[in-house]
């Protein structure tokens, strides 16, 4: 048993790891459904993140400067979807598809220089001491420096939205949208904000991926989490901390179901590889079965098209 | 299981059009056109970039008798159906169809056109003017367990695998066959991730079998990940359908690559000649299909000509990667004595061989 055991700090490591790029598209999401706002291209948004940091690190050798542009270029994306659905007042579900679309081929575009070209990954955090602690030291001391941003970013996120008047005035953009025209609060602009924000979040899980996690650029390399992202937030129901809890539950399952594999027990991969899923659903729906208060959580004006004039 | 369709089948709706425009056109009046159909991106570095490497030693040897044309990024399935015909309506006399998923347009279309010879790689469907081809990936899989064999302390292999189809598991039993001749100890661990191309999860596969003990990463999916993962933590790894050195200089012993140039040039000729007849080739190292990347100058030279003699002997018809006794994982002979696997047993095989954990999903 004590070999299983063992394996108990390492998988605890890699699953914080595992839930960075999610934790961190997912929070960007979560302000932009708050803000009353659909984004489906997160998918998107990770890809041009993903490239445009991995292209500047390789060119200029400056990784903070390849993050800086990762975010730049979500939230690029993610002003360009504003445009679309804010001011020309375009679908918001078929804008963001086709924003999915869009980035899924311009990053394989402007990848195509880059494909098959190494990259150093970022520095990992190593406290001498802490960070050699027997089961939680790697896990908690030894990760790369995004891991920790990214878990940095729950509690402000939190505050921002619940204990700050600006995060009042976005709720209340996206509860009611009509109302707070009224009383004076600029929805779009306001709006507009949110998904650029949700777009820079989305680049950086994108770029942790690409110049980090595993540090190359391959086309299509975000294989779906952005869609994860997406599913995690409305499961969370929209709340910050749970959306932390469901990407490391997600990002857990993943690592613990490659280990079972490992181990030769005898259950089908497949059935395997669907766990993670599975399992977040579950958990998150069984947390959030209670439907007065996903009512009271789920923002009133989720989708819906604002017009100032109407 | 198609190869390399993720991803690529959104890019085909925008790509229809696109293809229309990408199709170049040859200009000298008397030489023949030939045409290649990539699955892929040739960038990928890996199975669309080696046929197109083959297409490049075709220009190189017969330029002066044939032009050649390539499409790039088709989707499996419809799309592909138009791509091929309109090569074959253009005027090209060879097409070259190179994944598992263009099996059924390019007989469609060779139905059509009944003067065009068409090669389909990896498939098992052929007509009159259909060919197909494909490599014995597995007789690379022989030499890199016995490398690994010799390399391996912990005796513990991890083996981060794709799709649990014939063309993987009997990889995966000829690796382990000639890795336990050289060690009886090792065994190997497999993970399937389940997708060719995903280097996020492919990483994390990797970190796992680390994680349990592996102190050697083998791979058959197609991303550099996992030689990266294994550059990490300082172990050894094999790469997969090209040279990816690069990725981890002090990891990377060698890598399985595939190597179409020889066939391709062949079969031009062949067409040139008259020669040319619908057959099914699968070739080994003897038909030049395949090789593997330059050894890790890590590797003691005691290991190099074990290697060497092993490869030469697979080319010369004295070892199979499959020769018997072979035992299942509950100890059964298989294979007995003095035979070897048939190749229709290679290309059904859906059972490990002892020294592999767990069981082949079904």
């Amino acid at each position: 048993m004590s070999a299983e055991l063992a394996l108990i700090g390492p998988i605890l490591a890699a699953m914080f790891a595992a839930a960075t790029p999610l934790l961190f598209a997912a929070l960007g999401e979560t302000v932009v459904e708050k803000s009353g706002v659909l984004n489906l291209g997160v998918e998107g948004m990770m890809l041009m993140g993903a490239v445009c940091g991995f292209a500047i690190t390789v060119k200029t050798g400056s990784a903070p400067l390849g993050l800086l542009v990762a975010a730049g270029a979500g939230a690029a994306m993610g002003a360009l979807f504003g445009v679309l659905t804010l001011l020309l007042l375009a679908n918001q579900v078929a804008t963001g598809l086709a924003l999915t679309l869009f980035g899924v081929g311009l990053s394989a575009l402007i990848g195509q220089g880059f494909v098959g070209i190494p990259l150093e990954g970022l520095p990992k955090l190593n406290i001498p001491g802490l960070t050699d602690l027997p089961v939680i030291g790697q896990a908690l001391f030894g990760q790369d420096l995004l891991v920790y941003l990214g878990v940095l970013a729950v509690p402000l996120v939190h505050l921002f939205l619940y204990r700050t008047r600006a995060g009042l005035v976005l709720r209340a953009v996206g509860e009611n949208h009509h109302a707070a025209h009224a009383l004076g609060y600029k929805v779009i602009r306001i709006r507009f904000l949110a998904v650029m924000f949700g777009g820079a979040m989305s680049g950086l899980g994108g770029a942790f991926l690409s110049m980090d996690y595993t540090p190359m650029w391959a086309e299509n390399m975000t294989s779906g989490r952005g869609w994860i992202a997406l599913a995690l937030v409305v499961f969370a129901t929209w709340k910050p901390v749970r959306v932390m809890l469901g990407a490391w539950l997600f990002g857990g399952v993943t690592i613990a179901q490659l280990h079972v594999q490992g181990m030769g027990i005898a259950i089908p991969s497949q059935l395997l590889s669907m766990l993670p899923y599975l399992a977040t659903v579950l958990v998150l729906v069984l947390i959030s079965r209670d439907v007065a208060r996903i009512r009271l959580n789920a923002p009133a004006c989720l989708g819906k098209l604002f017009h100032p004039d109407s | 299981m198609n190869r390399r369709t993720m991803g690529k089948t959104l890019l085909g709706l925008a790509g229809a059009a696109a293809v229309a425009l990408s199709v170049g056109v040859a200009s000298a009046q008397e030489k023949m056109k030939v045409g290649f159909v990539y699955v892929g991106p040739i960038s990928d570095h890996g199975y669309s970039y080696q046929h197109d490497q083959g297409r490049l030693a075709v220009e190189k040897a017969l330029g002066d008798k044939v032009t050649t044309t390539y499409v790039e990024n088709v989707p499996e399935g419809a799309d592909a159906e138009r791509v091929i015909e309109q090569l074959a309506a253009s005027g090209h006399k060879l097409i070259f169809t190179t994944s598992f998923g263009f099996m059924n347009p390019t007989l469609k279309v060779a139905q059509r056109y009944p003067d065009v010879k068409f090669e389909h790689a990896t498939g098992y469907k052929r007509s009159a003017n259909v060919a197909t081809y494909s490599a014995r990936f597995y007789e690379g899989r022989t030499v890199i367990g016995a490398i690994v064999g010799k390399m391996t302390k912990s005796n513990i292999i991890g083996y981060v695998g794709s799709f649990p189809i014939p063309e993987v598991v009997s990889g995966i039993n000829a690796f382990t066959i000639a890795l336990r001749e050289q060690n009886p100890k090792a065994e190997v661990r497999v993970v399937w991730v389940n997708s060719w191309y995903d280097p996020g999860k492919e990483a994390e596969a990797a970190k796992a079998l680390i994680d349990q003990g592996a102190d050697v990463i083998v791979q058959h999916t197609d991303s550099p990940a996992p030689i990266q993962t294994a550059q990490d933590r300082g172990l050894w790894s094999v790469g997969q359908s090209s040279d990816m050195t690069r990725f981890g200089p002090k990891s990377h012993l060698t890598a399985i690559v595939d190597d179409w140039n020889g066939y391709y040039i062949d079969r031009v000729k062949a067409v040139l000649d008259g020669s040319w007849k619908s057959v099914d080739t699968w070739g080994g190292f003897k038909d030049k299909m395949l090789f593997l990347a330059p050894y890790n100058p890590a590797i003691p030279a005691d290991v190099v000509a074990l290697a060497d003699q092993i490869k030469a002997d697979i080319m010369s018809g004295k070892r199979h990667s499959f020769q018997g006794p072979v035992k299942d994982q509950s100890g059964k002979v298989v294979i007995p004595e003095g035979k070897s696997a048939t190749d229709e047993q290679i290309l059904k095989m859906d059972w490990y061989v002892e020294g592999v954990q767990g069981k082949v999903p079904k």
